[in-house]
Formats: C-alpha cells, sequence, structure tokens
C-alpha cells in the first residue's frame, strides 16, 4: 500500500508517495528530498542534532513519523538564510564560534530559532541555557552557542524596532 | 523497526474501533513509542494515529475550578499557558523539568502517562525482563540498581515510572478521562497505573482498545497555588530524568496547615501519592521538623531493591526540602533550572 504525503518544505509544496510508513521526517528530509543539513545523531531523540520547525516549533525529527504530519510546514537548515544573507543566528553562531566540529551545529541553530521564537528565556543566560540542553555539542562549544543565542536575540530586536522606525 | 500498518482515524470512535485489532496501539506524540520501535522493544501490529482528531488539544476550564487537559495538548503548550501555570504552578513546573524543549513540543499529556519505565533493562533486549517477556525473569534483580524503585516493587519487576507530570497530577487528585469499545469511562490517576506483582506487563488500567481522551484537574486543585512545589533530583540539572522527585503543596491558615499534598516520582512503578504524610501535616504546624515527620511517613514502607538503598533517605530530604520550598510560597516565575535543587535562590530557605 502506498501512502501520498503532502508537506511544504522550506516554502515549496510537495507531495511524495511512501512505499512504507516506518519513514521518519529525519530519513525523508535527507533520503528523498536530499536536504542532508539535518544531521542524523543519536536518531534516539537524545542529542538534537536532527532539530528542525515544523508549524514553526522545534522537535527531534528522528522521533516524528512522516506519514502522521501530513499537511506540516517544515522549515530546515536550508531554508533559513534569505540567499547569500545569513539568518542572524548563523551569523552570530560564526561571529562567537558556536561550533567546533559543526556536526551538531544545523541542530542548534534551528533549535535556537526555535527558542527565540518561544520568547520564554529573556536575556538571563541560565534560562537559554536551560532551553538549548535537548542539543548535545560534544565538542562542547556550549558557551560560545549560548552568547551566539543572547546576541542574535538582541540583534534580531535591534532589526525589529529598526524595521519598526 | 517491524513494518506495522497505518491508520489515521478522524474520530475518536473510530480511533477505538481500529484499536480493537489485537496489535494496535495508539500513536500520538511518538517520542516514546517511536524510540522503543526503534529498538524492536516493542512491535505493534498496527498505528492507530490519533494526532488528527479534532477536539482532543483543547485546556478547558471547568466550572469548579479545575481544568480538562485534552490527551492531545502538547507537553509545552500546558506549561506555558498563563492561566495553568498561575493556578496549577506545580504541573508546569514539572512539565517543564522534563526531557528537552524539542520533546516537550511534541509529547502529549496522554501520552505522558502511558510513558513506559526508563529501566536499562527494559531497553535492552538482550536482558530478561517480565515486562517485556512475561515470565523471562528480571535481570535488574540482582544487576545495577540505582534508578529502580524502592517502593511497591515485586520480585518480579523493579522498575519505576518515569514521569514527571504525573507526580504533581496524582497528589492534585486528576482525573482520567477514558473512551474505549465498552464506552466512556473515568479513572482516578491514583488508580490508573498499576504496581508490577506477578504481572509487571499490565503498567495501567485501561483495557485493550481503550484511549485517553483527558485529564482532569479538580477545582480544589488550584487552591494549593500559592504554596506548590515540584522538585526533581537528576545526575544533570537539565534533560535528565529523576532519580528522585516530589510534588508537596500545603494550604495554609497562617502557619497551620489545613491540607497537604505529597505525591514522589521515580520512587515506584507508578506515580506515588503519599497519604499518610498528608495526614500527619494535616492541623500541624508548618515548621522544619513536622516536614521531617512526614517525610519520614512517606518512606515507611520503603525497602532496597538492590544496592538503592540511598534512594530512600534522598526521597526522604527531597520531601522536606519540597515542603520547606512549597512553605516559602510559590516564586512568581518558574525559576531558571525548573524544579531544580541548585536554583539560584533554592537555598535561601533552608
Amino acid at each position: 500500500m502506498s501512502l501520498s504525503l503532502s508537506l511544504t518544505v522550506n516554502g515549496i509544496a510537495r507531495t511524495l508517495d511512501l512505499a512504507d510508513p516506518r519513514v521518519t521526517l529525519l530519513d525523508l528530509l535527507r533520503d528523498r528530498l536530499h536536504l542532508t543539513g539535518t544531521k542524523k545523531g543519536c536518531d534516539r531523540g537524545q542529542c538534537g542534532a536532527c532539530t528542525i520547525l515544523l508549524d514553526g516549533r522545534r522537535i527531534n525529527s528522528c522521533l516524528a513519523l512522516a506519514i502522521s504530519h501530513d499537511g506540516a510546514d517544515i522549515l530546515t537548515i536550508e531554508g533559513v538564510a534569505q540567499g547569500d544573507q545569513l539568518h542572524p543566528v548563523q551569523a552570530a553562531f560564526i561571529a562567537h564560534d558556536g561550533l567546533q566540529c559543526g556536526y551538531c551545529t544545523p541542530g542548534q541553530i534551528m533549535s535556537a530559532i526555535g527558542l527565540l521564537r518561544e520568547a520564554q528565556t529573556g536575556d538571563d543566560p541560565e534560562r537559554v541555557r536551560e532551553a538549548m540542553s535537548g542539543n548535545l555539542c560534544r565538542c562542547g562549544a556550549y558557551a560560545g552557542i549560548t552568547a551566539a543565542v543572547l546576541d542574535a536575540q538582541r540583534s534580531m530586536a535591534d532589526a525589529g524596532r529598526a524595521h519598526a522606525a | 523497526m517491524n513494518r506495522f500498518d497505518y491508520a489515521r482515524p478522524a474520530t475518536i470512535a473510530e480511533a477505538v474501533a481500529l484499536a480493537a485489532e489485537p496489535g494496535a496501539t495508539y500513536l500520538a506524540g511518538g517520542t516514546n513509542l517511536l524510540d522503543l520501535m526503534k529498538g524492536d522493544l516493542v512491535r505493534p501490529a498496527r498505528l492507530v494515529d490519533v494526532t488528527h482528531i479534532p477536539g482532543l488539544d483543547a485546556i478547558e476550564p471547568l466550572a469548579d475550578g479545575g481544568v480538562r487537559i485534552g490527551a492531545l495538548v502538547r507537553n509545552a503548550d500546558l506549561a506555558h499557558d498563563a492561566d495553568f501555570a498561575r493556578r496549577f504552578p506545580a504541573i508546569a513546573e514539572a512539565l517543564l523539568a522534563g526531557a528537552s524543549a524539542q520533546l516537550r513540543n511534541a509529547a502529549t499529556a496522554g501520552g505522558n502517562l502511558l510513558q513506559r519505565t526508563r529501566c536499562a533493562y527494559f531497553y535492552d533486549a538482550a536482558s530478561a525482563c517480565n515486562k517485556r517477556t512475561p515470565g523471562a525473569g528480571c535481570d535488574a534483580r540482582g544487576g545495577e540498581t540505582r534508578m529502580q524503585a524502592v517502593l511497591g516493587w515485586s520480585e518480579h519487576c523493579i522498575a519505576t515510572h518515569p514521569s514527571d507530570f504525573c507526580v504533581p497530577l496524582v497528589a492534585f487528585d486528576a482525573i482520567v478521562e477514558i473512551e474505549g469499545p465498552k464506552g466512556r469511562r473515568e479513572c482516578p490517576l491514583e488508580h490508573f497505573h498499576r504496581l508490577p506483582g506477578d504481572t509487571p506487563e499490565r503498567e495501567s488500567d485501561l483495557a485493550p482498545g481503550e484511549m485517553i481522551t483527558a485529564v482532569r484537574l479538580p477545582g480544589a486543585a488550584a487552591q494549593f497555588a500559592g504554596h506548590a512545589r515540584y522538585l526533581k533530583v537528576r545526575d544533570r540539572t537539565s534533560y535528565a530524568f529523576a532519580i528522585v522527585s516530589a510534588a508537596a503543596a500545603l494550604r495554609l491558615d497562617g502557619e497551620t496547615i489545613v491540607e497537604a499534598r505529597l505525591a514522589l516520582g521515580s520512587v515506584a512503578a507508578k506515580p506515588w501519592r503519599a497519604h499518610a504524610a498528608e495526614a500527619l501535616l494535616a492541623g500541624a504546624q508548618a515548621n522544619e521538623a513536622n516536614f521531617r515527620r512526614a517525610a519520614e511517613a512517606a518512606l515507611a514502607e520503603a525497602r532496597p531493591a538492590g544496592a538503592n538503598g540511598y534512594k530512600i533517605e534522598l526521597a526522604r530530604r527531597v520531601v522536606r526540602r519540597a515542603f520547606i520550598l512549597a512553605h516559602a510560597g510559590t516564586p512568581a516565575r518558574i525559576q531558571a533550572l525548573p524544579a531544580s535543587p541548585f536554583a539560584t535562590g533554592a537555598l535561601r530557605h533552608v
């Protein structure tokens, strides 16, 4: 039995046929759509490398069956920059050395974008660390990651004010 | 992961009919179920995906001051609902002390109740486990027991229920609303999870094909809002299951306790309501000596399941500390590290 699935991925509507309902969103993105920016780390919801935004909210794509999310709007790391202009979170990760090997970075950045949309942390580094605890970095770039999230939040607020003015 | 048949019902009645098939399992957030399926630890013949059924994701205030939480309400949505968090702060704190932000965005209220144990032997397909294969034996007995139960365990199973959310829920007399092949019924959460006895594979009161549709809190639960805390001790400060946790709440008249509520987490196969401790505190003065007596009473029946006797003393201290924090008053805002004993200012009251 073939299953039909409609998704919007990085703004593009896609209709896909699934031969098997076992496919996760992570595997669909990487193997069917060749969007390999989303990483497979543990594949069990423990590391956060596979973080994407599903209908605007960060989730672990390894623990989501694609077929269950028929109709969803998905944003991956490939969809966050505007052409050559990096997303403020991407720029802040570079500015603050929020990475070393880079494997966890797409997940960190998607998680940070989700965190900023949730707007629960304010400028408290402790709350940012707590809200980023679902993303492991085995290189230990945590200090830079926290600084990058706080900096991106400031720059996005500044840009928002400039835009409103 | 085994092959399975996927079904997506549009109504509860349709879901219940689809789940009547032997081997069928409901799918909601999937954060625990998919993990278990990837480990080949559960092998459902059919997944009945309830996430497209309308009407199950509402947080509805009730006339008595209580609240009805739809089974599909996401953990994060409940914790961040301002009205809910104001009236049931210990529950919001427990939710935010569990898992990670990503998982809280996916995991549901109903699924939280039905999450499986985190016993390492249950998770290791090469180990004997009476939950996975009834009669196979329990390799946790005589094994690594530091995370295992100290209350209500049996020779057949010493696993714990890992939920944070369920701990304050059971303290506040939550009711589980259930639909199934025989119609609609309710079950107090306190009686929803089962102790292992000689059937550890039966973890809840649900009959085959039954689904949780909502969890209800009575209005009386909101009367504790000013003095209600959740405290969770774990191996790391965030994104870890509890070693021991406690939800403690007080209704005070001056310094006299009118009513106390207490439940413990990760000490048994179910969220553990401590009625004897509550009875001891009713009418007593709110002070550390009485909190200590309540803690003794809460753990009076505890016994180690191996080398985990430390959890009994730890649980007493967690209970005492949770009551000290509850007595000091619910903070206006949930602390930066929810339910953590290491939170800034948490030591001030001791």
